[in-house]
Parts: structure tokens; C-alpha cells; sequence
């Protein structure tokens, strides 16, 4: 039986064209603006959601999840509420695939068989857990397969081609490549090197590449659509989340059309790769 | 707690870096090629004997190594009962244990050809020693540190910044060394290439514990031939301070194999555990993941990391070794705490006695000490790690006992 990710890449590649994820923190800045801005990102153009479960301590994350992780945490967001977004979403939404990413003890502590469980039960499809390799997979990724769930593994200029198979081993759904060194939210990566580093990973696996880390705009997402199954934008959405908020750290009105229209401008982006990539 | 039986206690980390559950390596993908080069480079070096011989020659002539170990003479007359020995690693050349962790991984940096360093810091002194260490080879060396520790250990950063280290103070997440630590694993993470990560105490991914283990052990080992030249036999008990763990990992691993000795690592209660504002993480905490690792961990229900809190910056982490959490759960190291206010009294009272400012971590050691000792014989000899000077820490100190004068 294949999962709502598979179906949805499997899709997009009759379409010709690349998927758009978005990456949004659940409980940012609040749960129901969080719920709400979730159900209004597939109108938007989104084709796949990741939802971020905040974490203290986010090390691989830049300034700007790490600042929407402490606002959902304030907000009184845990990965129960979070799980509960999902079962939120799911009622009237069916078809879109959710990829809950993180960190590793928030699921530790709540236990990973009945994370599982429960994820499942909430309509998840898939995790990354950034403090997850390869040489940890007994903890969560071999249990997550056997549940039936997705387990999304990142790929990084580091990840050379004697280390890939060992990365590869166990990912399912899409690989996740993440374009640079460094941490979320930083400078725009080199959409040629992009592509090669897609085509060097597809040489090693049949997965969808998913790409992401630098991408802030149309533009930007056009570039790397070109050469990926598909493009992951996060810190630009919540720097638009950001900016929408008031003094006390409060939703502000135009919260949710600010974002989905940075979405709906990404995915004309990536839409319109694909038409470059049919001429 | 009884003590697990096996064979031995010294055989760890397995080859996946686990102490029984503890330990791992819980990283990024981004960083694994880097913790795989660097577990590679270090069993090399380990393996070859000019690496050895060299860290030997630095450690003696630019540490000053080796470290007297004293007789505390009026504090053992003062509690009647064990006597006292200090084990003077408050003698090293910038003030602390931690400069021995540091020679050896500088030299590492420099065998792997790395440009640049990092480290971060709590009370400051790896900061130190890891800017002294740059200075010395000539690597240029980026220092991450808490804002609040800027703030609380003004001397260890003018002393960085004199020293040529770029000090960078965290204001992300509690502004203390946690935070230091994630900051210094993101610029890690951004520069992985040329960049060699020194980590200053025995946590983080494999193969850290082990390697900073292994570089401390040089204080046990000293112990061991010291107290056999003083008294002709081991020592009956050990105790040292436990933050991370480093200076108490360094002086307890190699008689964890000697049964007679008794060993016991003190954490920093703060206020005290029921108050919820401490740094003991066996005492107040639980297994979890952080850093590279698993080990017991202050936190909340949800799993999210909570903050420390100890009048002595370089005890203020919410974790601890992975091996010490081992070593707790085996029955092995039997883990104590000491509040703010029995470190500061310990502080002056061996300020006063013996002429030796202790910094406020080993003063954790030595309050525990003073219950201890009244209550052994006069032929138990007990080791304290005085694990550095207290120079740093007089300001804390004089702060503290104003605002305790007001109250």
C-alpha cells in the first residue's frame, strides 16, 4: 500500500512538475493560527506540509525556527497538541501528505511506540528527525518503518558518494537534500551545484529529491524546481509569519494571507519551471 | 544502590559509542562525516607514539604538568576524621584541568591539518585554555559563550580576547553554556570543512566522551603514583565536582577498577533540588537526548530542555557525561549535590584554612567533603580534585554574600 507521500510524488510526476513543501512550526504563534494557516497552505500551492514540533534546543536551525519553536513552546505547544493539529487538519483534508520534523527527545520522552501509534492514528504520513542518522536508525526509523510511516532522511553536501547508500538505506517517501552546509535560513544555495547534487543522489536511488535550505522567493524556487522532484521553503514563510505579528507577539489580522500569499507566489514559481522543463 | 557486577568498568564506550544506553551519536547528517573523520584521526593518533610523546612534552613544559597532590592539612585537623588530599589541577597553567583535554585535541586539530577552531564555554576556563592552545599553535580560534556568563566570569573573557580568540557571546535560548554549545554545533555545522570542533567536556557525540576522557585521565593516573609515593597504597575514596563531568571523569576512570575505592561526583543543587532551580541532572533529571547524546537531562514533561541553574557558571548544564550516567545507573559512582550556599561557605572556609582560593566548582567537592570526612577514620585518605583556581569567581562570591547580607 503506498502512503499519501508516495501517491501525491507519484502524481506531480504525471503533472511534470515539481512538488512544493512548505515548512511551517506547529503552535507558531499559536495553536489555532498554526491550525489554520495548515489548512490554508494546500489552496495556497502547497503539495506537501512539514509541520515543525518546537524543540529548546533546535541545533541545526537558524534564528528564525529557532525563535518560531520558542514562540509555539510559549504558547503552550507539545507534541501531544501537536498531534492533535494533525487529527485537526485530517478532518477535512484526506489527500495532503504531513511531515512532522524535529528533534529527537520530545518523541524519546513521549515513547517512541506510542508516537507511532498515536502519529499514525492522526493522519501523519512522515518524520524527519534531524538528530537521526543512519547509525541511530534502531531508535525510530526501523520502528517507524514497521508502523507503516515514512521515514525522510536528509542528504547534504557532506554526504559523499561512499556514505549515500548508508543514508539512503532505510529513507522512504523523498529524500530531503539540504543545499548547503549550514543551518536553516541561510544564504541562497547555487541552483547548478543544486541540480547536480540531485542528479548525483538519483544515481543512487529511484526516491523523489526533495530540495531545500535558501529558497526565499518565485525565483528562487523556479531555479531549483528545475532540477529536483521538489523544493522546501521554510524560513522565508516564517519570516513572513513574523512580520504579521504584534507587539505582545500576538497573530495580527493579515497573519495567514500574508504567508499563503508568499506560497501561492513560490508555487506559481515552481509551477512555472515545469512549464520550461516541457519546452 | 548495589554495584552491578562486571568484569570491568574501563571497557567503554562499544564501537557505536554507547556506555550501556548512554551515549551515541545524535547529530545532524551534515556533521557525521566530521565525527567519523575525527573518531579515525583520533584512534591514529592514539595509536602512534610521537603523537603521545609530543602531548607529553607540552603537558610538562608548557602545563606544568605533573600537578602536585596535597596534603590539606588544616582542613583535615579541622573535621578530625579522613585525611584530605588535594590533587592540584588549580595549578595548571591557565588555572584548571580543562587545558589537559585541550593540548591533546589542538594537536589533533593540527595533525588533521584544520584551520580554524571553535569551542564553547561555560565558566570560561576551556574558553581559556582553548584560546591559550590557539594562541601557542597559531590557529585562529572562535570562543561561543552564554551572555550571562560574559556577563558573571569578566576576567576568562578579557583573558580570552588578550589571548587573540574571537569571543562570541549566545543569546539564543537561556543565554548559558547549553545554548553556547548549540551555537558552537551551528557554526560547526556551517563551516564543517576546515573547522575543528574542541568540546570541553566528556559529552557530545561519540567519539567525545572517550577522547576527552582519555586525555583527563592524566589527573587519575598522576593520583595513583602520587598517593603510592605518599602513603604507599591507594586512596580510599575520590570526589569530584560534576558538570559535564571532565575533571571527575579524568580522576576517577582509572581506579574504577580498584573496588576499595569509593567514588563520588558531586552535582550543583543551586537553591536545592525542591526548588526546581539546580544543575543536578542524575539528582533532578532523566534520560533523554541532547548534544550528541543520550544521558540524564533536565527537562519537562513534553521532553523540552530546561534551564540549569548553579552560582557556578561552569556547572550550570542541564546534562552530564553519558559515562557518568552509566556509572550512576551501575552503582558504580555514587553521585551527591551541593546547594549555592554550602559551595560559597566551603569556598571561604578553604579560602581561610589552606591558602587555596578554590573556584566554585571544586567548592561543590569540598562541601560534600566536609560532611564526609568528620565520619571516616584517621587512615581513610580521601582525593578532592581541586579542579581549578577561584580567581575568576570572586566577584560571584562577593555578590552573593552582599545580597545574602541584605536578606
Amino acid at each position: 500500500m503506498s502512503t499519501r507521500i508516495e501517491k501525491r510524488f507519484a502524481a506531480l510526476k504525471a503533472e511534470g512538475r515539481a512538488a512544493l513543501v512548505t515548512f511551517t512550526m506547529s503552535g507558531d504563534p499559536d495553536y489555532a493560527t498554526s491550525l489554520a494557516l495548515a489548512k490554508a497552505l494546500p489552496k495556497a500551492g502547497a503539495d506537501l506540509i512539514e509541520l515543525g514540533m518546537p524543540f529548546t534546543d533546535p541545533m541545526a536551525d537558524g534564528v528564525a525556527i529557532q525563535a518560531a519553536g520558542l514562540r509555539a513552546l510559549k504558547g503552550g505547544q507539545t507534541l501531544i497538541k501537536t498531534l492533535a493539529m494533525v487529527r485537526d487538519f485530517r478532518k477535512d483534508n484526506d489527500d495532503t501528505p504531513i511531515v512532522l520534523m524535529g528533534y529527537y527527545n520530545p518523541i524519546y520522552i513521549y515513547g517512541v511506540d506510542k508516537f507511532l501509534v498515536d502519529a499514525k492514528a492522526a493522519g501523519v504520513d512522515g518524520l524527519i528527525v534531524v538528530d537521526l542518522p543512519p547509525e541511530e536508525d534502531v531508535e525510530l526509523c526501523l520502528p517507524a518503518l514497521k508502523a507503516g510511516l515514512n521515514f525522510i532522511r536528509l542528504a547534504t553536501p557532506t554526504t559523499d558518494d561512499k556514505r549515500l547508500p548508508a543514508v539512503l538505506n532505510n529513507t522512504s517517501g523523498f529524500v530531503y537534500y539540504v543545499s548547503i552546509a549550514g543551518i536553516t535560513g541561510a544564504a541562497a544555495p547555487d541552483a547548478s551545484k543544486v541540480s547536480a547534487a540531485v542528479a548525483r543522489i538519483k544515481r543512487h536511488t529511484k526516491l523523489p529529491v526533495a530540495v531545500g535550505f535558501g529558497v526565499r522567493n518565485a525565483e528562487s524556487a523556479r531555479a531549483i524546481a528545475a532540477g529536483a522532484d521538489g523544493v522546501v521553503v521554510g524560513s522565508a514563510l516564517i519570516d513572513v509569519l513574523r512580520a504579521n505579528l504584534d507587539a505582545d507577539g500576538k497573530a495580527g489580522p493579515n497573519l495567514i494571507k500574508a504567508v499563503t500569499d508568499l506560497v501561492s507566489d513560490i508555487a506559481q514559481g515552481v509551477r512555472s519551471a515545469a512549464k520550461m522543463a516541457a519546452k | 544502590m548495589t554495584v552491578q557486577q562486571v568484569n570491568s568498568f574501563r571497557t567503554g564506550p562499544d564501537e557505536r559509542g554507547h556506555f550501556g544506553i548512554y551515549g551515541g551519536r545524535f547529530v545532524a547528517e551534515t556533521l557525521m562525516p566530521n565525527i567519523l573523520e575525527l573518531e579515525a584521526a583520533y584512534a591514529a593518533a592514539k595509536a602512534d607514539p610521537a603523537y603521545q610523546k609530543e602531548m607529553d612534552f607540552h603537558l610538562a613544559h608548557f602545563v606544568g604538568r605533573p600537578s602536585p597532590l596535597y596534603f590539606a592539612e588544616r582542613l583535615t585537623a579541622k573535621f578530625g576524621g579522613a585525611k584530605i588530599y588535594f590533587k592540584r589541577e588549580d595549578l595548571n597553567h591557565t588555572g584548571a584541568h580543562k587545558v589537559n583535554n585541550v593540548t591533546g585535541q589542538i594537536m589533533l586539530a593540527l595533525r588533521m591539518g584544520k584551520k580554524r577552531n571553535i569551542a564553547e564555554t561555560g565558566a570560561g576556563m576551556h574558553g581559556v585554555a582553548t584560546a591559550t592552545l590557539c594562541a601557542k599553535f597559531g590557529l585562529p580560534c572562535v570562543v561561543y559563550m552564554g551572555a550571562v556568563d560574559v556577563e558573571r566570569q569578566q576576567p576568562n573573557v578579557l583573558r580570552m580576547k588578550m589571548l587573540g580568540a574571537e569571543v562570541r557571546p549566545v543569546t539564543s535560548g537561556s543565554h548559558t553554556l547549553k545554548d553556547a554549545m548549540n551555537e558552537a554545533l551551528r557554526d560547526w555545522v556551517t563551516n564543517v570543512s576546515d573547522t575543528f570542533y574542541c568540546i570541553g567536556t566528556v559529552a557530545g557525540p561519540h567519539p567525545y566522551p572517550a577522547m576527552v576522557r582519555d586525555f583527563q585521565c592524566i589527573i587519575g593516573n598522576e593520583t595513583r603514583e602520587q598517593m603510592q609515593e605518599a602513603e604507599g597504597r591507594l586512596p580510599d575514596s575520590l570526589v569530584a565536582c560534576i558538570g559535564g563531568g571532565s575533571n571527575a571523569m579524568g580522576l576517577f576512570h582509572p581506579f574504577l577498577d580498584d573496588r576499595s575505592v569509593e567514588i563520588y561526583g558531586v552535582e550543583a543543587a543551586g537553591h536545592g533540588i525542591p526548588s526546581g532551580q539546580h544543575a543536578a541532572s542524575v539528582a533532578g533529571g532523566r534520560p533523554g537526548v541532547l548534544h550528541g547524546n543520550r544521558t540524564y537531562l533536565l527537562m519537562d514533561a513534553d521532553g523540552q530542555i530546561t534551564e540549569a541553574h548553579s552560582i557556578s557558571a561552569g556547572l550550570d548544564y542541564p546534562g552530564i557525561g553519558p559515562e557518568h550516567a552509566w556509572l550512576n545507573d551501575m552503582g558504580r559512582v555514587k553521585f551527591l549535590s551541593a546547594t549555592d550556599d554550602e559551595a560559597v561557605a566551603a569556598f571561604q572556609l578553604c579560602s581561610q584554612l589552606e591558602g587555596i582560593i578554590p573556584a566554585l566548582e571544586p567548592a561543590h567537592a569540598l562541601a560534600r567533603v566536609f560532611d564526609l570526612a568528620p565520619k571516616l577514620p584517621e587512615d581513610h585518605l580521601m582525593v578532592v580534585n581541586m579542579s581549578g583556581r577561584g580567581d575568576k569567581d570572586l566577584d560571584s562570591v562577593a555578590q552573593f554574600l552582599e545580597s545574602k547580607k541584605k536578606k
